[in-house]
């Protein structure tokens, strides 16, 4: 006996006597109606269909969606849980805030599945604040992020700090007209999230450690997988295409660019103003900033140390002041990387 | 011509990449220089305040001592130019369309009133073709990402291109505010217009 497969006729599908083949009718003729009503442009998969016209005033273009990262460079998006730590964060001089449900470091320390944060609190902080506000989704979860574009969220962290729904999938960021970011350790994986449509991308760190070791060592393999793809001739760099399963044009322009061609920034472990600096000084755009703020005791002054010190990050003088302005023993205590499991590591998850 | 690009957060590199463009196409000679502190100021014959957060600019601005500094540099007639947070910065007058009256530092020196994110959020960014009069017959791609708008203009502030009746560029005293991204386009006209006004 073979299986029919699940749109086949109905004449084949009878692997029950009597009575049930009824039933099976029944959804062989939902599925031929869903068929039906998706030729007629009805119904499809994901959330929405990028229209093929423009439209005057044409709405969230290629334009639009890869500009607004750009007004983001050489500013700091800090993580915040409610209203109150997103004032302090515009007060301090963040480019735009994150709202998350529970910092990483506390994702951490209770466990459990990491979900998006609550609705209410993210309009809460649309309505307090006039930076952009960016959200949480888990990896591959489409309708929490097509939830966080009806409501108006300026972009989505399709995020490993929160549990991943799908194992192999990450949203196809085609779909929607918010712009997406996107956490990758090594080029292979920047590109093949450039490939379904980020509009930027973040190097991945290890979230709420306040260490900024993994950070460091995802931004020096991009950096150094870029320069070795200069060096090679154009079949070795399509070559490097089918291995990282990304469009052999994007290899090249990323050759010629010599830098992602979208907006990278850093994040991941930042704690202080002088791990901001490091991480500008090392090529990043700009840093995001997750528990190291909220989680020390002194958030007010950090947070106005570490805007200073991304911005100022070419000069050591002013970074020196920056890092004056805050306490290294009010710094959060962080974790030590070595001494996680491997099954506690959130980098390892959606490559 | 020395034009500096205010650097401290937002879209800088992309001015800088308009005025080479530009020197290119023209012939002219123009020197970009990138400020991040007061004394990268001296001699500039222009300023361009690129678009970013205005809140982050303003705030590390004073922080580094610049904002007293260009404020005191464009009230005794340098010409500026200001993109979307840029606008911002050198109006009067700001308000939040959500939020309403914003504490943020500015330089102040146009007498323009600006409404931050006028047309709403990220979702509603847009581009839409703009007829700019100075700029000849041709439209100009304005490209608007969580745009402001000047909303009043008084003294010799004058409105040089309107978006359905509302103001997203005015002019005063050698000094532009523009509510959309020029740098965004490839367009170098506005850039041009900007300085042609600078090298008189």
């Amino acid at each position: 006996m073979t299986l029919p497969p699940y749109h086949v006729g109905v004449e084949r599908a009878r692997l029950y006597e009597v009575g049930f083949d009824r039933i099976v009718d029944f959804f062989y003729r939902l599925a031929e109606a869903a068929d039906r009503l998706r030729e007629d442009g009805w119904f499809q998969y994901g959330p929405e269909k990028l229209p093929e016209y423009i439209e005057i005033p044409a709405r969230g273009t290629l334009r639009v969606k890869y500009g607004f990262p750009v007004f983001q460079k050489g500013g700091v998006c800090m993580d915040v849980t409610n209203t109150e730590q997103a004032g302090i964060a515009e007060e301090a001089g963040a480019a735009s805030v994150m709202v998350l449900d529970k910092l990483p470091y506390d994702v951490r320390r209770q466990g459990g599945v990491a979900r998006m944060a609550d609705v209410k609190v993210i309009q809460q902080v649309m309505d307090t604040v006039t930076i952009p506000v960016m959200a949480k989704v888990r990896i591959g979860h489409y309708y929490e992020a097509a939830i966080l574009e009806s409501i108006g969220v300026d972009m989505i962290d399709e995020s490993e700090v929160l549990t991943p729904v799908d194992e192999k999938h990450h949203i196809n960021k085609w779909l929607f007209k918010v712009p997406f970011v996107n956490g990758a350790r090594n080029l292979g994986e920047a590109l093949r999230r450039i490939t379904e449509g980020a509009a930027m991308i973040r190097t991945k760190g290890e979230a709420g450690t306040g260490n900024v070791a993994e950070a460091v060592r995802h931004m020096k393999i991009i950096v150094k997988e870029i320069w070795s793809l200069r060096g090679m001739t154009p079949e070795e760099r399509m070559r490097v295409a089918r291995e990282y399963g990304v469009p052999h044009q994007l290899v090249e322009l990323t050759a010629r660019l010599g830098r992602l061609p979208v907006v990278n920034f850093a994040a991941g472990g930042i704690a202080t103003p002088a791990d901001a600096a490091l991480m500008m000084w090392l090529g990043a755009d700009g840093v995001f900033v997750g528990s190291g703020i909220f989680k020390s005791s002194d958030p007010r002054e950090r947070a106005a140390a570490i805007v200073l010190a991304t911005s100022m990050w070419d000069d050591p003088e002013t970074v020196a002041e920056a890092q004056a302005m805050i306490s290294e023993q009010k710094s959060m205590m962080g974790i030590d990387i070595r001494k996680l499991k491997p099954e506690e590591l959130l980098q390892v998850r959606g490559d | 011509m020395k034009v500096g690009i205010l650097a401290l957060q937002g879209g800088f590199y992309e001015h800088l990449h308009m005025l080479r463009r530009l020197a290119q196409e023209t012939g002219w000679s123009i020197e970009p220089v990138l400020v991040k502190k007061p004394s990268s100021l001296r001699g500039l014959d222009a300023v361009i305040i690129p678009g970013g957060e205005s809140t982050t600019i303003g705030v590390v601005a004073r922080r580094v001592g610049l904002l007293d500094e260009l404020r005191d540099l464009l009230e005794s007639g340098l010409p500026a130019m200001g993109t979307c947070a840029g606008a911002a910065l050198l109006a009067k007058s700001v308000r939040d369309r959500v939020v309403g009256e914003t504490k943020q530092p500015l330089l102040a020196v146009m007498n323009i009133e600006v409404v931050r994110n006028y047309y709403g959020r990220q979702r509603e960014s847009f581009e839409v073709d703009l007829k700019i009069l100075a700029l000849g017959e041709k439209p100009f791609r304005g490209v608007f990402i969580r745009a402001p708008a000047i909303t009043k203009l008084w003294g010799r502030a004058e409105a040089i291109a309107e978006l359905d009746g509302v103001t997203v560029a005015a002019e005063e005293d050698g000094k532009l505010a523009l509510a959309f991204h020029p740098e965004l386009t490839g367009d170098t006209r506005i850039h041009r217009y900007f300085l042609e006004k600078v090298k008189r």
